[in-house]
């Protein structure tokens, strides 16, 4: 009796084509890498058995290494000299990634990062002390690892991954992420999908700058390898990701139960009304004063209504949303970056396909599976996606589709379009002259601003760094 | 100075405290750990642990510095470590685990737990047996190429604060107590307002639905699928209409509705709970107990008693929509009973010791105790768990695999006084040694599982190296693992670990 286990096509070209262009990426890597490489620049700061644990990796064969690995005595080199990696984030992984990686002998490390240094981050963020508290996390951690890893030159840059376009992104072999924020996540997403170089609708592999991305949340945490193009990438992949908790206007304003409402209560209603600290001063979640006025004025609420709960930790932990974190996960999961940087700039080993999920409240779990790529994705299939829609809709309609819609989760999209041959904004949040303007189009039908069937509409949000472009189709 | 000092640290330690609280923090900060070898590994480990401020460590090492590790020998790796928090005071001794056994092996009866990293298995298994005697918690981490590895020897830990990710609410619909039927009997769904219709708590409305039920299907619970339907449809019937009959909005009742299956969950104790019941400690109280089997006794006497057989009302009621005051008159109810419960419990553990039960008594459904063999018993012919070793072996891949190999590893360095592969020129002849190893191992155990030649190839490829990403994982790892032991919350693994960086997959095995 013969056993026929029967493939759906797609699946079985999707591997060959993605099992060959895998191959093909590594293997450019490599080419990418001999190419700069003139022979060696004599090193200062090495000693005797200083890569010993890493070259017996490189040099010696193996059962289980990639199909492209050559044993080699160059590929030390290669690592040490001329693979540049970008860390981005200096806080609780990008530590633990700076110190992994240079101590796995990658030496051209730029690390991004837009914060300064807390107290608060001293319990993990180890290569911050007290006294360094206020100063950029990129600037000193990038000192640390410099003066006490002999070679390594990291690179810092005190800013926001926005700040930055494609030129700067694009130098880098590998991008490893320990970023704290989705919106973040999903932009850096964007870019390195736009990088992407398609020649008569096959993917260059050349184009592609592999992703690591790491997150971590008290004890739990996560892995992803992401090959932009070929394998799942952030947007595919949103519905893993937990809505974030905001709870109900009414339950806030007026029917409070928990103490968590409370303080929200002080948060949204009474600060802006009472303004305590002058007309134009925004709460800010750092400030002890700030949050000292917070918590007092929640107790006063939470008395109101017999609710009990309220403490100084837990107002701080509302207002400034914050997620509980121990060094031990973030070691974890860097550590598990830092492998797969590992194996993907010398092909010693195959990458992780793709994701891994890591908690060790009870035990220690892991689970490790492939995320599957959405044929629709709004950020990486080539196709653009439809909105359906009547005519007689609201473009607020709309609006609501993008924010609320599981897949696509935009924050304060812009919305354009060519009507009667003219570049036309229809609703724009973010400047307050053109949301005056336009705002009167959010009550009107998709009709009567112009607009026609498969008509395209041009998307800017914070989630994308470039347009997204979506085909407007009209139900009955 | 002083408020100072505890402010400041309160901020550092902010992110971690909210995980394990002030008094986790507490008893981190009263542990003394001792690490044995400040390789890669263990100064990972050290510096998971000196970070969020354990009391005090002491490494034990007896190496000389090598090119390998510069900077990660026992002197060097204390100042560095002490740098990251001046809180914890560092020690070192400059002498190795075994001398340390010889002239002195109450040395190690100090401490809080003892972590052997890359220890040879001789020395593993004096330091185990002695540690087994002695109580000590003991925690082995092993670095080889790209394989981690832990083995956690505690004979009994106990933990009352287990933190369950998903526990379900313990509500108590199927079985009310007084308080609760009375608070239930002062809501009348009939003749309420809109509004107060529509913020009335979802755990109040199947109560109501549940006495009517009660009463037209002779005070039988609804049962299965169909029951619990008709159930759902009944609450559903509930809900208001407006005046053209067309059902009102009341997310309430929706709550309800999508709550029957679990809210009519039996209340009954946990099998984990039961077994601990009936364990011979809980049973024979004596005045060295320690205070866990008290408690849990009188957790138990509580349910023989006051309880009518169910344990002490945990008193949490998860957030739902209703108005304030219902809600909080609500939830009081059940943790006023909690109390009441907690209370009885308390004057349990009176009559059996001094000692406080309320802790105990909210938890009472989570109570774990983790039982680990001990390391002769893993070693020993006559009591090798041959049956996991062989059922995982089924996959010749399975984690299981990287076990033997490393048992298989340490006959070889028993043998011939090195590791195998560690220089180039190795490699190609270590492999039919390694081998040898490897087929010894099985004979000796009568285990008869095969190990493809592909993965002694490997160990021997690994030339027993510590790559530092690996160290760093482990590193992570079993610094909370000692973290869970100190503070008794959160449940440690039992009792071998298994990480495998090749394909990032890990496995927990019972040996």
């Amino acid at each position: 009796m013969i056993s026929v286990v029967f493939y759906p096509v797609y699946n079985i070209k999707s591997y060959i084509v993605m099992h060959l262009i895998y191959h093909l990426i590594l293997l450019n890597i490599h080419v990418i890498l001999r190419m700069v490489v003139d022979g060696g620049s004599g090193n200062t700061c090495e000693w005797e058995g200083r890569w010993n644990h890493i070259k017996k990796f490189l040099e010696r064969s193996g059962p289980f290494t990639h199909p492209d690995f050559e044993p080699s005595t160059e590929s030390l080199q290669l690592m040490l000299e001329t693979c540049k990696i970008l860390v981005i984030g200096a806080g609780g992984l990008g530590c633990e990634l700076l110190k992994d990686l240079a101590l796995s002998g990658f030496r051209n490390l730029h690390v991004v990062d837009m914060d300064t240094i807390d107290v608060s981050n001293l319990n993990r963020q180890f290569l911050f002390r007290s006294k360094d508290v206020g100063r950029p996390k990129a600037d000193v951690a990038a000192d640390f690892i410099n003066s006490r890893i002999p070679g390594c030159r990291a690179v810092p840059h005190f800013k926001k991954i926005q700040d930055f376009d494609e030129t700067f992104y694009r130098q880098f072999h590998i991008i490893v992420c320990g970023l704290d924020s989705i919106v973040a996540r999903r932009w850096l997403n964007g870019v390195v999908l736009s990088l992407l170089v398609y020649e008569d609708g096959v993917l260059d592999p050349r184009s592609i700058i592999p992703v690591i991305d790491g997150g971590t949340e008290g004890f739990k945490g996560n892995a992803r390898v992401i090959l932009p193009g070929m394998t799942a990438c952030i947007d595919c992949t949103l519905e893993l990701y937990p809505p974030q908790i905001n709870f109900p206007m009414c339950t806030i304003a007026s029917m409070p139960r928990l103490p968590e409402h409370c303080v929200e209560f002080v948060r949204i209603l009474l600060w802006p009304k009472e303004k305590p600290f002058g007309d134009d001063v925004t709460l800010d979640g750092d400030d002890p004063a700030h949050i000292q006025w917070v918590y007092q004025k929640s107790l006063e609420r939470a008395a109101e209504f017999n609710i009990t709960g309220v403490t100084y930790r837990l107002t701080q932990g509302v207002v400034k949303r914050i997620i509980p974190a121990v060094a031990s996960t973030n070691a974890v999961i860097a550590a598990a970056c830092a492998t797969e940087v590992f194996k993907l700039a010398t092909s010693a080993y195959t990458p992780l396909n793709n994701y891994l999920v890591f908690n060790d409240v009870d035990g220690l779990y892991t689970y490790t599976f492939e995320a599957e790529r959405k044929e629709n994705c709004s950020a990486c299939s080539q196709i653009p996606l439809d909105l359906h829609f009547s005519s007689s809709s609201k473009l607020q309609e709309v609006l609501d589709y993008l924010t609320q819609s599981a897949s696509l989760q935009m924050k304060s999209p812009a919305v354009t379009a060519t009507v009667e041959g003219k570049n036309k904004t229809l609703y724009l949040q973010s400047v307050a002259s053109i949301e005056q303007r336009t705002r009167p189009n959010l009550s009107k039908t998709l009709k009567e601003l112009g607009l026609t069937d498969g008509q395209k509409l041009a998307v800017a949000d914070v989630t994308t760094p470039q347009t997204m472009l979506f085909r407007l189709c009209f139900t009955s | 100075i002083m408020a100072a000092t505890k402010a400041s640290k309160e901020q550092r330690y902010d992110r971690q405290l909210r995980l394990w609280g002030d008094h986790g923090q507490e008893e981190l900060e009263n542990a003394h750990i001792c690490v044995i070898n400040a390789t890669a590994t263990g100064t990972e480990i050290l510096k998971n642990l000196v970070l969020p401020g354990i009391g005090a460590f002491t490494i034990v090492d007896g190496h000389t510095v090598t090119g390998e590790d510069v900077g990660n020998k026992a002197q060097a790796a204390t100042e560095l470590l002490q740098e990251l928090n001046s809180d914890v005071s560092g020690n070192f001794v400059e002498e190795s685990p075994d001398k340390l056994l010889d002239n002195d092996p109450e040395f190690f009866h100090r401490f809080s737990v003892v972590i052997g990293v890359q220890l040879p298995e001789s020395t593993c298994l004096r330091l185990g047996s002695v540690l087994w005697s002695a109580s000590v918690p003991f925690l082995v981490c092993k670095t080889y190429g790209l394989i981690g590895y832990m083995r956690l020897v505690v004979q009994e830990h106990t933990v009352i604060e287990s933190h369950p990710d998903n526990a379900l609410e313990d509500l108590r619909l199927d079985q009310p107590f007084a308080e609760f039927q009375n608070h239930v009997k002062s809501y009348d769904l009939d003749s309420m307002d809109k509004k107060d219709h529509s913020h009335t708590p979802w755990i109040i409305i199947i109560a109501k639905y549940l006495e009517k039920w009660f009463s037209e299907h002779n005070c039988q619970l609804p049962k299965n699928y169909k029951e619990k339907e008709a159930f759902r449809q009944f609450i559903r019937e509930g809900i208001l209409k407006n005046e053209n009959g067309v059902p009102e909005d009341e997310e309430n009742f929706e709550e309800a509705i999508k709550n029957v299956n679990t809210a009519l969950n039996l209340t009954k104790i946990p099998g984990a709970v039961e077994d601990l019941f009936n364990s011979e400690q809980c049973n024979n109280i004596t005045s060295q107990t320690p205070s866990f089997w008290v408690m849990l006794r009188a957790v138990k006497e509580f349910v023989h008693n006051e309880g009518n057989g169910s344990l002490p009302v945990r008193g949490n009621v998860p957030d739902m929509i209703a108005d304030s005051q219902k809600f909080i008159n609500l939830q009081n109810v059940y943790r006023e009973k909690a109390l009441q419960d907690a209370a009885a419990v308390s004057k349990h553990v009176e009559c059996l010791l001094q000692s406080v039960g309320k802790v105990c008594s909210k938890n009472a459904s989570f109570l774990r105790v983790v039982r680990c063999r001990s390391l002769a018993e893993e070693y020993s012919v006559d009591s090798v768990n041959k049956d996991e070793i062989t059922s995982c072996m089924d996959n010749p891949d399975s984690e299981m695999v990287f076990y033997l190999m490393l048992r298989a590893v340490d006959r070889f360095y028993q043998q011939h006084s090195r590791y195998p592969g560690v220089y180039n020129y190795q490699v190609e002849e270590d492999i039919s040694k390694l081998k040898l190893s490897v087929n010894s191992l099985l004979q000796e155990y009568s285990l008869n599982v095969n190990i493809k030649d592909d993965y002694i190839h490997e160990f021997c490829r690994y030339g027993a190296a510590e790559p530092h990403t690996v160290s760093a994982f482990l590193g992570g790892s079993a610094a909370q693992e000692a973290i869970k032991i100190i503070s008794h919350q959160f449940v440690p693994f039992n009792n071998t670990f298994i990480y495998n960086a090749m394909s990032q997959t890990s496995a927990t095995l019972q040996l």
